[in-house]
């Protein structure tokens, strides 16, 4: 499929829902599965940089392209999905539906792929990671199901001539990287800085659409949720509490000197 | 495996009466982004600004950009919110400052609404979308230096010449005078009704003084101005207002979002008094373990809690058209009185600690302290609640 230059662009930013990192955080252990409620989810704050790029893309194209944020989450998360609204994205999509519970980020990436194809895309553009979960996978396994390329850990993002260019953040430099639309891809936290929800923004968002797509409304081939997840979940164990450290004062003298050089270079800090 | 007791959710210590469950989806949006603006923009700010006397004119530029300026007004860049967030969004900045929270107000209340209610639509369109934005600042001249609970013996006059008016007197405790762009003056014309006029800094014969030496509100500009046969032409008059109901109508919407911003400072001192006795640890136990400190605790749980109920409640019904000025009198005092007692005792409970500005509530009582007096005292409160159930005036 080639996009032809002058055309209007669906940029499609998927968002997660995540728990407050602030808020006490609770796991069932019988579902081995975070008690997620209402009142304490937020947007992923990696997803925010997504939506800042996505909305400025379209600021710049200023030719009536759009901004459609989609997420899996149950309907309870409609407020938070509410915000990204607010900050000027055009319309919303939430894949709701218990049969999406369990899934892991194959499963979930399976989902986004099917609710995605069903909006239309030209663009999707994601965080590069969420903070409850911390894979990093899900742009990478999204892009394969759509069967688009995947530009992942964008700092800057172009779109020009039915091409997508990004600055690419390595560990050693930047790669700047080009591929034909429909393409994804995933922004870091050195692209824009978000913007705020506004006042206006909110009163503007109370007007736009958040539709529900359900299991029945997505073409789906294969088994979701916890059925279709490659990852078991097995047992989870508390972290360890942090032993007590070592204290040198100036009352140890050269032994405490010996004690803390030899602290540091058993780390290789000397 | 036993099953607890089904309820709906547990006892929130920092929300006991589920406010939080009453506010709309929208209402909530609007506090968060005021929560947010507050912490990250204001709190890193007020100690520096408190302790130089300093108010950084670009606050209002950022105000405006997050639409929290005459937020309940619809159309001339104002975003068209409900009493009730107005509320939230006064209760989010007070948190961090009551100086901040009457910039807020002034520009909303006092500057903006007039000019909305009582202001030609040719008036509405030249000064609210900059004021809006921030980009000019307004005060609100109604106090003179020897009128204050009662307005109405105000020796500023309006004299009527060709083309316009003449204006002559003086204002004082004009929150924003030093600063200010735009001037909404009351003063008596020939006929001694009350009239209300928009005055322009540059005028000729407007001249502003700040007030120096407060130990209250010092993050907030605070001034007083004169007149000196100011020249204002006719189409500067407030058409839509005549007699004290003008500037008592600014009042009332700038006293119900003070009975919010009060219970955000009581809230934050009340919040730094539990943190601060939790961790204070005195004859081999925190301070919070003692029932000394519980009992002021519990009372200062039970007064924000009632009070954001009462505040809320007052807010619906400015939302639905209900609401009376005497609502807003009993729960600006009510607010205002409570919140300086919780803000004391948080600084007694603070010990030596209390005195120092980086524990805030120092300041916060501080604060409290003009925010109990300023807009109707505490007491002309109560003697306006005393009238409206005995039917007798006790203040004149």
């Amino acid at each position: 499929m080639v996009i032809p230059e002058d055309r209007q662009l669906n940029i499609v930013v998927a968002v997660k829902l995540v728990p407050d990192t602030n808020a006490d955080k609770r796991i069932d252990p019988q579902t081995r599965r975070l008690v997620r409620s209402a009142a304490e989810t937020v947007l992923n704050p990696f997803d925010e940089y997504a939506i800042e790029a996505g909305l400025q893309l379209k600021e710049q194209l200023a030719d009536g392209s759009s901004v459609t944020i989609v997420t899996m989450a149950p309907e309870s998360g409609k407020e938070v999905v509410r915000k990204a609204l607010a900050m000027g994205a055009d319309r919303a999509v939430m894949l709701s539906d218990p049969a999406f519970a369990g899934s892991d980020v194959w499963a979930t990436a399976y989902v986004l792929a099917a609710g995605i194809r069903r909006i239309g895309f030209d663009l999707v553009l994601t965080g590069t990671q969420s903070t409850d979960a911390i894979t990093g996978e899900l742009p990478g396994a999204l892009a394969e199901y759509l069967g688009v390329p995947g530009l992942t850990y964008a700092r800057e993002i172009h779109v020009a001539a039915g091409r997508v260019r990004v600055k690419r953040e390595t560990d050693t430099g930047y790669q700047t990287l080009s591929a034909p639309l429909p393409a994804l891809a995933s922004i870091t936290k050195s692209a824009a800085e978000p913007r705020f929800a506004s006042l206006k923004g909110i009163m503007a968002a109370k007007k736009k659409e958040i539709a529900v797509l359900r299991l029945a409304d997505l073409e789906i081939a294969q088994a979701v949720g916890g059925d279709g997840a490659k990852l078991e979940v097995t047992e989870l164990t508390a972290s360890p509490a942090r032993a007590a450290g070592k204290t040198v004062t100036a009352a140890d003298g050269n032994a405490g000197a010996r004690t803390i050089v030899a602290f540091l270079k058993e780390r290789n800090l000397l | 495996m036993a099953v607890a007791p089904h309820t709906r959710s547990a006892f929130r210590w920092d929300d006991p009466l589920e406010l939080e469950a009453q506010l709309s989806d929208e209402e909530r949006l609007v506090r968060d982004a005021a929560r947010d603006y507050a912490s990250a923009s204001l709190m890193p700010r007020i100690l520096a600004a408190n302790r130089s006397e300093t108010f950084d004119r670009a606050i209002y530029r950022e105000l405006g950009a997050h639409g929290f300026l005459g937020s309940t007004i619809t159309g001339y860049g104002c975003a068209g919110v409900s009493n009730v967030a107005y509320g939230l969004v006064a209760r989010e900045i007070e948190r961090v400052d009551s100086g901040y929270r009457s910039a807020l107000s002034v520009q909303s209340s006092l500057v903006m609404h007039p000019i909305n209610a009582y202001g030609s639509e040719a008036q509405r369109k030249r000064y609210l979308p900059s004021l809006a934005a921030g980009e000019s600042i307004g005060c609100f001249g109604l106090t003179e230096p020897d009128a204050g609970s009662d307005p109405g013996s105000m020796r500023s006059r309006a004299r009527k010449v060709a083309g316009g008016y003449r204006l002559s007197g003086s204002k004082s405790w004009i929150t924003n005078a030093p600063i200010a762009d735009i001037f909404i003056v009351w003063a008596k014309d020939d006929d001694a009704v009350i009239r209300g006029f928009i005055l322009e800094r540059a005028m000729a014969g407007l001249s502003t003084a700040n007030i120096e030496g407060k130990f209250s509100l010092r993050a907030s500009s605070t001034g007083m101005f004169s007149m000196d046969d100011v020249f204002v032409p006719d189409d500067a008059l407030l058409p839509n207002a005549a007699g004290l109901g003008g500037p008592f109508g600014c009042l009332n919407k700038a006293r119900y979002g003070i009975a919010w911003g009060a219970l955000g400072a009581a809230e934050f001192c009340w919040h730094a008094a539990r943190t601060y006795t939790l961790e204070r640890l005195q004859f081999g136990r925190p301070l919070a373990a003692t029932q000394l400190i519980q009992i002021k605790l519990a009372d200062m749980q039970t007064e924000i809690a009632l009070g954001l109920q009462a505040v809320l409640r007052l807010g619906r019904l400015l939302d639905d058209g209900a609401a009376t000025p005497e609502m807003v009198s009993m729960l600006k005092r009510n607010s205002c009185g409570k919140a300086l007692a919780i803000a004391r005792t948080a600084r007694d409970m603070h010990g030596a600690n209390g005195i120092c500005d980086e524990y805030h509530v120092i300041r916060h009582a501080m604060n409290l302290e003009a925010v109990n007096t300023y807009e109707g005292t505490h007491d002309i409160h109560g003697l306006i609640l005393g009238r409206a159930q005995t039917g007798i005036q006790a203040f004149m």
